[in-house]
């Protein structure tokens, strides 16, 4: 199973860890992840706007990079992957947008959205298979209690994003029963975490992170997994209490054995 | 204001947007999601119905435009699809993108960083809160 790779900035940086930990724990499952070369930053949001071109731009060439070297591209970060995804979907799906962008990139084959963006976590269920992993695991996490915290940026809108059900998502539940862990679920497992408001009114990131780690906690989870680096920053630094909260893949490599 | 300038403001509110507020039939379904409610001057119905008035430099003067998360929560749950989150980012890029209008200029960043801060967050709100 070969795959592009896009880690996004934050995981040369400030989330090392979720890179570090998805590398390993895709080498140790046979998975062939290769970074794209010359990527650029996604954007980190996605440009809701009809008329922003300029801001799409750096989407679509990681995602014609991906065509071009014959490859789905796999993102592991939830705010690239729903950026490069819904970016991809305007590709497909946005005539106006497809004629501006690629009139500005002149790309050697134009870009309509034909690379197969896809999250790590899909890698596992889909290409994989969650039993497939299950049989993999080295030293199955017996015992915990782990609330998977999903955010916003994986799951909606789900139109576009086709992760999972919305509203009563499974696939993080399924992915903590196949490393021998058992899933926590909690009301506010798909509510907003404060995201970047962090900058911006600091007492409503404490009061969204906070209802989070206090529903997870409320129902008995030990700690909260997420893929997200911003969401990890905003349950950690800014939620009351110490709820510990690690990226998915950590505890991947963890329970094959690669940590 | 003057008459067609608002007009004009609210069509390209509408087009930039892509949505439709006529179609909203006001079940307030948005607001009851909304994580931010409280700090919405107007509440995402609200807001869906000034659109559908022409009221737009109402909102655009309204502290709720830099309160949106951009959870997609009522972008979500709207059984109208009218999509309210798409109207207040067009109304947010009304206001950037006027010259001066930034809302976060990058001298502000020093006093707002800490050693955890993902680059991510930045990137985020420069997207959001300036051009």
């Amino acid at each position: 199973m070969v795959f592009s790779y896009f880690p996004g900035c934050t995981l040369k940086t400030k989330a090392k860890d979720l890179d570090l930990y998805t590398r390993k724990s895709a080498e140790a499952l046979g998975i062939t992840l290769e970074e794209l070369p010359d990527w650029q930053c996604c954007g980190a949001v996605y440009p809701q706007a009809k008329d922003e071109i300029a801001t799409k731009l750096s989407s679509i060439r990681s995602l014609a990079s991906a065509r071009d070297l014959g490859y789905s591209l796999v993102t592991v970060c939830s705010a690239c992957h729903h950026v490069i995804k819904r970016v991809n979907h305007d590709m497909q799906t946005d005539e106006d947008i497809v004629l501006r962008a690629n009139n500005y990139l002149q790309l050697d084959t134009p870009y309509h959205g034909e690379t197969k963006v896809l999250h790590y976590l899909e890698v596992l269920r889909d290409e994989l298979g969650f039993d497939e992993l299950a049989k993999r695991v080295k030293n199955p996490l017996t015992g915990r209690k782990i609330g998977a915290y999903y955010g916003c940026l994986l799951l909606r809108p789900s139109g576009e994003m086709q992760f999972d059900n919305p509203e009563k998502p499974t696939i993080l539940e399924d992915f903590i029963r196949a490393i021998g862990a058992e899933p926590v679920i909690y009301a506010n497992r798909n509510e907003c975490c404060g995201g970047y408001i962090t900058l911006e009114n600091k007492p409503l990131a404490v009061k969204k992170a906070s209802a989070v780690t206090a529903s997870a906690r409320a129902n008995g989870a030990d700690c909260l997994i997420t893929a997200c680096p911003l969401c990890l920053y905003n349950l950690k630094e800014n939620a009351e209490g110490d709820m510990p909260v690690y990226y998915f893949t950590e505890l991947l490599a963890e329970a094959l054995g690669v940590k | 204001m003057q008459k067609n300038q608002e007009l004009e403001l609210t069509a390209t509110i509408k087009r930039i947007s892509g949505v439709n507020p006529r179609l909203c039939m006001k079940c307030g379904k948005c607001s009851a999601t909304c994580p931010a409610f409280d700090e919405m001057d107007y509440h995402p119905h609200q807001f869906v119905d000034l659109v559908d008035k022409g009221q737009i430099e109402k909102l655009m003067n309204s502290k709720g435009i830099w309160n949106c998360l951009s959870c997609f929560a009522c972008l979500e749950r709207c059984p109208r699809m009218v999509e309210p989150a798409k109207l207040i980012e067009a109304v947010r890029l009304a206001v950037i993108r006027q010259q001066g209008q930034n809302h976060l200029k990058p001298e502000q960043i020093p006093d707002l960083l800490d050693e955890n801060l993902p680059q991510q967050a930045i990137t985020s709100a420069f997207r959001k809160y300036a051009k």
